[in-house]
């Protein structure tokens, strides 16, 4: 299964073996290390969906955004951060809280039980 | 019929809008001597605070043609031919009528003072006149008002707005608003107009404006004068009888068209509304009565008028009004001046606060005959409807002047008493009847909606309060649901939720969203169902399948401090512990280098705990005794307690015993909110008890039992709602209130809100919890010894179960790394985190 977003059709330089399925919380995120980054990996098991963004909430620079909550505002996937509760879509990474912040996301594929998650190839 | 209108302004326009909406099918036609269509004068002022004119506008030229009605704009009436009921035009248009209306309105007053032709001087009265203030205010630095009544002030907020930092007003009388407020009120008014950067001079007569061509000074009788590069006059008006004059219709002495009753001149076919009629030695310079006007003039040509009877008469209009000036709020109505041998007054002054209130009373106490509000004006709906249905007053006038400590219950009580034809909105004359009928029959059930179907609430919005109150009235007193829905996901109440989840037996959160909501769920609705769930069916709730629904807190079991660590709060029933105890909590806080500190509930609180550390602290304080605190969860917190009577020499009985038997039985209980508690000894109250959700004291019978108070951002003192109970009557009680607290509370409303929320407060609640008028008492009592039957520490289950533990990790693909991300500084010898707002 790959999941297409925004980011996919960036060139993917790597794709980076996370985890196994089950280590993923139903319906809820981990935190991903991968070389200095986290990042946050999120199982939307209702919609059968995989999603990774940052881990890092923008809005106080907290590592925790893979703690918070998803859910939906009517079709679109968003996290809310356990901080303050701002949400960010987790298809395109935008603040739905009507603020100028937006979190970055990253491609996620699934093979044979394997979650792998893209690293585009400009990635520092 | 053929109807023409002279003048276009808010009356004309109301005129021509009644008689549409009434379905008259008659012949408009409306001259107007401006080149806009009639617009809103009432907020000609915001015009300076950015509003654009095209906002002001009553409705858009094309509202005339789709209305049918004929609008000739830049078009005067030259001349009436009485005779022949023909109206000429300036441009050569004639028109005939069967009735004429003379709505010509009225113009600034200018006083004839010499000078008033200079460069600079302008008048304050149409849009022209603020467009000509605005291009020549660019270059002044100073500006004077003539005029200190409604209008002159409204000039010189629109100088203030203009940026006109050193602007004066100048009054004839010998203080402000002098139709409108008595010396005290308006003194309290300068005083405060003062603090705003405005120079107020009363008592001034203007003698003479000079300068060469440009204004360089006023000048006063008494032989003062003040330098200025402008003069705005706004200093009342004059009615525009000149064309009624013209034709031989009668005038009064000092101006304005004579009409009676049935707003008719002289001439039995022309009529005058608005602010060029004079009725009754009386011209009425405010919206209100012109719309009042309107309406009656209206009805009156919808029958077969003047053949046929009036339907409606006017009869004098109430002046009462309250506004804004300058962010100052003032409120005169009824008769504000009257002092006679049949009147009483009573008047109070708050300089500190800078309120001013007089109320005007029957001799007898019992009838409001007027006021002034200055400051303060929350009272004036209340006062102007107990003044205008005649209502009796409290037993102690005084009363009406203070804000009632229970506002809520003082206001929806007022509403009840007002009588069915109470004028709510008087900009539009609607009623308490009108408002509650568009509730009730024609299901408006939002303010907009109101406003849409009665337009109350639409002219000056001073009634809406009142209305929303009206409505929420209504609504409950037809027994239409206000529905209270948790969010996009649920069209359910919280208390409907926790019906169905019972009743249909729903364990998990996906299960509940799949019988009951839609969509994928959120931040809102995913902690309260998990909340409720964990209410419900009290399982372990990080039971898989709960787990990413509970909130952030209860996910962990522990509560996120700032930069992602967390703390610690084991249970310390009562706040009693043993030397070895805490000598358990410092070890476990020094191995795992935690900052301490004691917590406002008699609890220690260790902070900056790894999330992977947790269930390795936990299995440290749970061998030596400890269990969960439930400081995370919308839960029971603590009991806390004083020392009683076991040491203390006034304790009556053994409070710290009581308390952890009652932390005992309620711990882990989830709720709306979070619950706090306390007991103390004796009457001395160490323990604070009445700033809990409830609180127990104990008298030399037994136990007295407060309920609903909180401390936090709007403290609450907690109730009585049982006196000198014993110790098992007491726990039952309190099973009760719980809960019925539990079943009842909206989200997030702690008791506090809760109980203030309630129809009938706490003898309500009493007779629920006391005297079990719901019959429910058995069934509570059996639910709460079943959860206290059933409890199991949460933090024990997680440590002894490998797939929760598995969750405390902060990698999942490095469970052994802590986050790289986490740092501390030293403070006064323990960690702390670095501020987050400076960023790494």
């Amino acid at each position: 299964m790959i999941l297409q977003t925004e980011q996919t059709r960036a060139e993917i330089a790597e794709w980076f073996e996370a985890c196994s399925v089950h280590d993923v919380v139903e319906n809820g995120g981990v935190c991903v290390k991968y070389k200095k980054e986290q990042i946050a990996l999120f199982y939307f098991t209702r919609r059968n969906e995989w999603y990774a963004t940052q881990n890092e909430c923008p809005h106080k620079r907290q590592m925790a955004l893979s703690r918070g909550m998803i859910g939906s505002v009517g079709q679109e996937p968003k996290i809310a951060c356990p901080f303050h509760k701002k949400t960010f879509s987790l298809a395109t990474g935008q603040c739905l809280n009507g603020d100028e912040c937006s979190i970055k996301t990253y491609p996620v594929k699934v093979i044979n039980g394997i979650v792998f998650i893209g690293i585009a190839k400009n990635q520092d | 019929m053929r109807i023409v209108i002279i003048g276009n302004g808010m009356a004309s326009f109301k005129l021509c809008e009644k008689l549409r909406t009434k379905g008259s099918k008659y012949a408009i036609t409306v001259f107007g001597e401006e080149n806009q269509p009639a617009y809103d004068r009432v907020h000609l002022s915001e015009f300076f605070s950015g509003r654009k004119a095209d906002d002001l506008f009553m409705a858009p030229k094309s509202w005339y043609h789709e209305n049918d009605i004929q609008l000739h704009l830049g078009d005067p009436v030259k001349s009436i031919d009485r005779l022949s009921k023909k109206v000429h035009s300036f441009s050569g248009e004639t028109v005939t009528y069967d009735n004429l209306i003379l709505a010509t309105g009225s113009a600034a007053f200018i006083p004839p003072v010499p000078g008033i032709e200079k460069q600079g001087v302008f008048l304050y009265r149409t849009i022209e006149d603020l467009e000509m203030i605005r291009s020549y205010s660019a270059k002044v630095k100073n500006a004077v008002v003539m005029g200190g009544g409604l209008l002159g002030l409204e000039a010189a907020k629109a100088m203030l707005d203009l940026g006109i930092k050193n602007t004066h007003v100048i009054e004839f009388a010998n203080r402000l608003m002098p139709r409108q407020l008595d010396i005290e009120g308006a003194g309290l008014l300068k005083n405060k107009l003062s603090e705003l950067g405005l120079h107020i001079h009363h008592s001034k007569n203007t003698v003479n404006i000079s300068g060469e061509e440009k204004i360089h000074a006023v000048e006063f009788a008494d032989g003062s004068f003040l330098e200025t590069d402008m003069l705005v006059i706004s200093a009342g008006i004059r009615p525009r009888d000149e064309l009624a004059h013209q034709s031989g219709l009668a005038v009064g002495p000092r101006g304005g068209i004579i009409i009676n009753d049935i707003l008719q001149t002289s001439d039995p076919s022309i009529y005058a509304i608005g602010e060029c009629a004079l009725h009754n030695k009386m011209i009425y310079g405010l919206v209100a009565p012109a719309y009042e006007m309107a309406e009656v003039l209206s009805a009156n040509l919808m029958v077969n008028f003047p053949e046929a009877t009036a339907v409606k008469t006017f009869t004098g209009f109430d002046m009462s009004t309250k506004l804004k000036l300058i962010g100052v709020d003032v409120a005169s109505f009824g008769d504000p001046f009257i002092e006679n041998e049949n009147t009483r007054t009573i008047a109070v002054t708050d300089k500190l606060k800078g309120n001013y209130k007089r109320i005007n009373i029957s001799a007898d106490g019992k009838q409001l005959l007027g006021g002034i509000l200055v400051g303060d004006t929350t009272q004036y709906n209340m006062m102007l409807q107990t003044c205008r249905n005649k209502m009796l007053l409290p037993a102690d006038p005084m009363d009406i002047l203070h804000k009632n400590t229970d506002q809520k219950k003082s206001d929806n009580a007022g509403i009840t008493a007002l009588p069915e034809d109470a004028l709510i909105c008087s900009c539009e004359s609607v009623t308490k009847a009108g408002i509650c009928q568009a509730v009730s029959e024609q299901n408006c059930n939002t303010v907009d909606a109101i406003k849409k179907c009665t337009k109350a609430g639409t002219g000056c919005g001073g009634c809406v309060p009142m209305i929303k109150d009206l409505m929420v009235h209504t609504m409950k007193e037809k027994g239409i649901y206000i529905r209270n829905v948790v969010c996009e996901h649920f069209q359910y109440s919280r208390q409907e939720l926790f019906d169905l989840i019972k009743i249909q037996q729903t364990k998990t959160f996906n299960e509940v969203l799949d019988t009951f909501g839609k969509g994928d769920g959120c931040e809102v609705c995913k902690p309260l169902v998990s909340s409720l769930i964990a209410s419900i069916w009290n399982e372990m709730i990080l039971r898989k399948g709960n787990d990413s629904s509970q909130d952030s807190n209860d996910r962990f079991l522990a509560n996120i401090q700032k930069g992602g660590t967390y703390s610690v709060v084991p249970r310390i029933p009562g706040g009693e512990i043993t030397p070895d105890k805490l000598i358990v909590i410092g070890e476990v806080a020094k191995k795992y280098n935690l900052y301490t500190k004691i917590t406002g509930a008699q609890r220690i609180d260790m902070f900056g705990a790894h999330v992977s550390d947790l269930p390795n602290i936990w299995t440290e304080l749970i061998s030596a005794g400890f269990e969960s605190g439930h400081a995370y969860g919308k839960a029971l917190r603590t009991v806390k307690s004083c020392v009683g009577s076991t040491w203390c020499r006034f304790g009556l009985h053994d409070s710290v015993s009581y308390a952890i038997r009652i932390e005992e039985r309620y711990r882990g209980f989830r709720a709306p909110h979070k619950i706090k508690s306390a007991v103390s000894g004796c009457i001395r109250e160490c323990a604070e008890a009445q700033s809990k959700d409830f609180g127990i004291i104990a008298t030399e019978k037994g136990w007295n039992l407060y309920v609903c108070g909180n401390g936090g951002s709007k403290p609450q003192h907690a109730q009585l709602l049982a006196t000198d109970l014993d110790s098992d009557t007491c726990i039952k009680y309190i099973d009760r209130f719980l809960m019925f607290y539990l079943k009842t509370a909206d989200p997030l409303n702690r008791t506090a809100t809760w109980l203030n929320k309630m129809e009938g407060g706490i003898e309500y609640l009493r007779n629920v919890v006391v005297n079990d008028s719901l019959g429910m008492a058995e069934e509570w009592e059996a639910a709460m010894q079943h959860f206290a039957d059933s409890y199991a520490c949460e933090w024990k289950a997680a440590i002894e179960t490998p797939e929760i533990r598995k969750r405390f990790s902060h990698f999942i693909n490095a469970p052994e790394e802590k986050d790289p991300s986490v740092q501390f500084e030293e403070m006064r010898g323990q960690k702390k985190v670095p501020d987050w707002n400076n960023p790494k």
